[in-house]
C-alpha cells in the first residue's frame, strides 16, 4: 500500500509541476515574444493612452458615437456574463420593450420597424465588442447627423471596418465598435485640422 | 435552414471525421506499445517521468482492482492538492488582484468538479481566482482528469481484447496515464496555443489592465494565461472557463476561427477513441457501427438546435426584432449570443459541447429557445453521443451489452459480445453503471424543487425554473459542467449536493465499468457459431440506437415534459396569437 501511495504521490507532483506550472509559463514566454500585442489583450491606443481593448466592449453614449450591444453586466469587464433570462420570461419581454422604447424616443424614425437582433438583445459575455453591419448602417444615419458629416462618409467608414465571416462562410459579418468609433474620431480630428489650416 | 448554416455544420463534421480516423489509428498504436512518429522525442521524456514515479511500479501488469485503486488514489491526491491551493490562494504567489482564500464549500465543489473532468463552476473566474490558482489548480487538473477518463477506457478496451494472463491484462495505470498526457494532450496543446493567441486570446502574467475610455471613465480589464487553458479545456473535454462567461468571452474565444478550432478540439479525441476501440479489439466493423449510431445522434442534435435558435420565438418577434436572416444581420434568438458567432456557430458550439460533455459554452444556454436548450439537456441525459473522454464510449458500450442481452433473449441466441459470453454478472454491473446516472439526477433535482434552500436559487420561474435545476444535476451527473446559469449554485446546498453528484457520477460508474472489464477479461473467448448474434451489423446498430433512446426516454421523459416541453407550448400559446410590431 505504501508503495502505491508513494507512486501516486510522485505522479501527482510530477504532473503538477509539468502541466500546472511548466506548460502555462512556457506558453506565456513563447507567446509574449511571438504575438506581444494579442498576448497582452489587443489594447487600443489613442493619443498615446490605452483607451480600451478591441475585444472588450465599452460604453458609448450620445448620438455622436456608435453604440455597442446592451450588456447584462453593464460592461463591467471584471464580471462577465449574460442575463441568463429564459426565453419565455416576462422579464425578457419587459427588458426588450424598454430598450426598444428608449431607442424610439431618441429616433422616432424607427417606429414600426423591426430592429436587427443584436441591437436590443444582451450578449453572452456582456462584453461583446461587435455589432452587425445592419445595426451599424442604421446608426450611421444619426451619427452622421450629430457629427455634421456627410452620410456617405460615415457609411464608407462602416464599410472599411466591416469584417466578413471567416472564409466567407463561418461566423457572422461584424463591425468592432471601438475601432469604428476611433476611426470616427480620426475623421473628426482631420476635419478640424483642415478647417484650422484653411 | 439557410445554405450557410447547413454547410457550416456539414463541413465541421467532415473535418472532425477526417481527423478522427488517422488520430484513432495513432491512439491505438500508442496504447498497444507500437512505434509512433513522436517516439524519438517523447521516449526520453516518458523514461524520465517513469524513473521519477518508480520504474518497478510502472512495469507491473494490473488487474481491474489494481488499476482502479491506483486511479482512485491518484485522483484523491490531486483533488486534495487542488483543494489546498484554492483554500490557501491568498497566501500564494501570482495573485495580482489580491483575491482572498476560496471558502470550504466552494473549494470542495471546485476540486470535485475539476478532478472529475466536470468543470462545473459556482464562481466567476475573473472575480475569484488568482493567476496561480488558474494555472496550478485549474489548468493542471484539466490535463489529469481528461487522462483519467481516457485510461479507464483504454483499460476496458484491453479487457475486451484477446485474453492474457488470467485477467491481469488491463495494462499499467501509470504508464497509460503518462503516455496519454505526453503523447495525446501535451503535443497538440503546445502547438495550438499560439494559434489562439494569434487570434486574440491573451497569454500573460499581467492580471489586469486599466483603460482610460474614449468617453471618459475607467475600465478594469482582467486577463492572464488564458490561451493555454483554452486549448486543454477543449482538447480534454473539460469546459471550465478562465472567465465567468466561458467561451462567450472575447478573450477566451476571439474569432470565428478560434471558435472552430475549439469546436474541433472537443470532437476529435472522443471520435478517435471509437476508431481506436475498433483496432484494439480487432473489430473495426463494430467500431464503424458505433461511430455511425453516435454520429447520427450528433447530426440530428446539431440540425435541431441550429434550426430552433434560427427560428427565434414569438416573444422576440413580438418585441420587434428581425427574426429572419437578411442583409448584414442574422435574425433568430440572439439573447445571450455573440455577434461574431451569430446563430449557427453559437448553436453548433454548445451542442457539440454537451454531446462530448465538455461543458464550455460560447452562448448562454439558459437563454436558448426551449427546444434548443432541450437538445443540450437530452444529450447529457443520454451521456453517450460520443461523450467525454473515455466515459462516453464506455456508456455506449454499456447500452450495447444491454442491447445484446435483450436482442439475444428476443431471438433466442446466446448473448455474446466480441467473443465473450454476457451473463448475469455482466448485465448486473452494466445496469448499475447506467442506473447511477438517472438516480443521482432525478432524486436530488426533485428534492431541490421541494425545499426552500433549493428553490431560492432559481433565476427563472415556472417550467424554465424546473429546467434550471434538472439541467444542473444532469450536467453534474454527466460530468459535463455547462449550466442554465441563472441558477445560483454557490450556496452550501448546491455546492455540496452538486459536488457529491459529480463524484458519484464519475467514480461509481467508472468502478462498475472497470469491474465489468475485469469480469470480461477473465472469460475465455467463445467460438463464433451460427447461433451467435452478430453485433457488427447495421441492423444491430439500429437496435443499439433504439435501446439508448428507449431507456433514455423512459427515464427522463417526465422531467422533459415538465420543463422545456411545457415551456415550449406555454411560449407559443401566450405569444403566438400576438405577433406584429408595437
Amino acid at each position: 500500500m505504501s508503495r502505491i501511495f508513494g507512486a501516486a504521490l510522485r505522479l501527482t507532483v510530477v504532473s503538477w509541476v509539468v502541466f500546472g506550472l511548466g506548460y502555462p509559463l512556457l506558453e506565456v514566454g513563447v507567446n509574449q515574444l511571438a504575438f506581444p500585442a494579442a498576448a497582452n489583450g489587443s489594447l487600443a491606443r489613442f493619443g498615446g493612452r490605452v483607451v480600451g481593448s478591441r475585444l472588450i466592449e465599452q460604453r458609448f453614449t450620445g448620438a455622436g458615437w456608435f453604440h455597442g450591444r446592451p450588456s447584462a453586466v453593464h460592461m463591467n469587464a471584471r464580471s462577465s456574463g449574460g442575463s441568463n433570462i429564459g426565453p419565455s420570461s416576462a422579464l425578457l419581454a419587459r427588458h426588450l420593450a424598454a430598450r426598444r422604447a428608449r431607442l424610439l424616443a431618441r429616433h422616432p424614425g424607427l417606429a414600426g420597424r423591426r430592429l436587427p437582433a443584436d441591437m436590443i438583445t444582451s450578449s453572452g459575455s456582456g462584453l461583446d465588442p461587435d455589432i452587425t453591419p445592419a445595426n451599424a448602417y442604421l446608426q450611421a444615419r444619426w451619427v452622421a447627423r450629430a457629427r455634421g458629416l456627410p452620410l456617405a462618409a460615415v457609411r464608407r467608414l462602416v464599410a472599411r471596418h466591416e469584417r466578413r465571416p471567416w472564409l466567407g462562410l463561418f461566423g457572422q459579418a461584424r463591425v468592432d465598435v471601438l475601432s469604428l468609433n476611433l476611426g470616427l474620431a480620426r475623421i473628426m480630428a482631420k476635419a478640424r485640422y483642415a478647417r484650422m489650416v484653411r | 435552414m439557410s445554405p450557410g448554416a447547413f454547410w457550416q455544420i456539414v463541413l465541421e463534421l467532415l473535418v472532425a471525421g477526417a481527423i478522427s480516423v488517422p488520430f484513432g489509428h495513432y491512439l491505438a498504436r500508442v496504447f498497444q506499445d507500437q512505434k509512433t512518429i513522436l517516439d524519438p522525442v517523447l521516449d526520453p521524456v516518458d523514461r524520465l517521468i517513469y524513473r521519477l514515479i518508480g520504474r518497478d511500479v510502472v512495469d507491473q501488469a494490473m488487474d481491474w482492482k489494481g488499476y482502479a485503486a491506483n486511479m482512485l488514489l491518484t485522483n484523491l491526491l490531486m483533488g486534495l492538492l487542488i483543494y489546498t491551493i484554492l483554500s490557501w490562494q491568498g497566501h500564494l504567489p501570482w495573485n495580482p488582484l489580491h483575491f482572498p482564500d476560496v471558502g470550504p464549500f466552494l473549494a470542495f465543489n471546485t476540486a470535485a468538479s475539476f478532478i472529475t473532468n466536470t468543470n462545473w463552476q459556482n464562481y466567476g473566474g475573473e472575480s475569484t481566482l488568482s493567476l496561480f490558482s488558474q494555472m496550478a489548480a485549474i489548468t493542471f487538473p484539466m490535463f489529469t482528469s481528461a487522462a483519467t477518463g481516457f485510461v479507464v477506457a483504454i483499460a476496458f478496451f484491453r479487457a475486451l481484447g484477446p485474453a492474457r494472463d488470467k485477467g491481469r491484462n488491463l495494462g499499467n495505470f501509470y504508464r497509460d496515464f503518462v503516455r496519454v498526457l505526453t503523447r495525446v494532450f501535451l503535443v497538440p496543446c503546445l502547438f495550438i496555443t499560439p494559434i489562439l493567441v494569434w487570434q486574440g486570446s491573451p497569454e500573460t502574467l499581467t492580471g489586469m489592465v486599466t483603460a482610460h475610455l474614449v468617453q471618459g471613465g475607467l475600465q478594469h480589464i482582467p486577463m492572464g494565461p488564458v490561451a493555454d487553458l483554452e486549448v486543454i479545456k477543449h482538447l480534454g473535454t473539460n469546459g471550465g472557463g478562465f472567465f465567468n462567461a466561458n467561451s462567450a468571452h472575447p478573450f477566451e474565444n476571439p474569432t470565428p476561427l478560434s471558435n472552430i478550432i475549439e469546436t474541433l478540439l472537443m470532437m476529435v479525441t472522443p471520435m478517435a477513441l471509437v476508431v481506436a476501440f475498433g483496432r484494439m479489439v480487432g473489430n473495426p466493423k463494430l467500431a464503424r457501427v458505433m461511430y455511425g449510431v453516435m454520429g447520427s445522434m450528433l447530426v440530428a442534435a446539431l440540425f435541431i438546435a441550429v434550426a430552433a435558435e434560427q427560428r427565434g420565438t414569438p416573444l422576440l418577434a413580438h418585441a420587434g426584432i428581425m427574426q429572419h436572416a437578411g442583409a448584414g444581420q442574422m435574425g433568430g434568438n440572439m439573447v445571450g449570443k455573440e455577434v461574431r458567432f451569430g446563430i449557427t456557430q453559437s448553436a453548433i458550439f454548445d451542442t457539440v459541447s454537451t454531446a462530448f460533455t465538455t461543458g464550455s459554452v460560447n452562448s448562454m444556454l439558459d437563454s436558448y429557445t426551449p427546444i434548443g436548450g432541450m437538445v443540450s439537456l437530452v444529450q447529457m441525459m443520454l451521456n453517450c453521443v460520443f461523450g467525454g473522454k473515455g466515459v462516453g464510449i464506455l456508456n455506449f458500450l454499456m447500452y450495447g451489452l444491454f442491447a445484446v442481452f435483450i436482442a439475444g433473449l428476443m431471438v433466442g441466441r446466446t448473448p455474446e459480445f466480441l467473443g465473450k459470453k454476457i451473463e448475469k454478472r455482466e448485465i448486473v454491473l452494466a445496469s448499475l453503471a447506467l442506473l447511477v446516472h438517472p438516480l443521482i439526477i432525478l432524486v436530488p433535482a426533485a428534492w431541490s424543487l421541494t425545499v426552500p434552500y433549493g428553490v431560492s436559487s432559481l433565476g427563472n420561474t415556472g417550467p424554465h425554473g424546473l429546467s434550471e435545476v434538472l439541467y444542473a444535476f444532469t450536467s453534474a451527473a454527466a460530468n459535463n459542467g455547462s449550466a442554465f446559469a441563472g441558477l445560483n449554485g454557490n450556496t452550501p446546498w448546491y455546492n455540496v449536493s452538486l459536488g457529491l453528484v459529480i463524484l458519484f457520477g464519475r467514480y461509481a460508474s467508472i468502478i462498475f465499468m472497470l469491474a465489468l472489464g475485469g469480469s470480461l477479461a477473465a472469460k475465455p473467448p467463445v467460438q463464433e457459431t451460427v447461433g451467435t448474434l452478430k453485433t457488427d451489423t447495421v441492423l444491430f446498430g439500429g437496435f443499439w440506437f433504439a435501446t439508448v433512446v428507449v431507456v433514455g426516454a423512459l427515464t427522463f421523459f417526465p422531467g422533459l415534459v415538465l420543463g422545456p416541453i411545457a415551456e415550449f407550448f406555454a411560449l407559443y400559446a401566450h405569444h403566438g396569437a400576438l405577433g406584429g410590431v408595437r
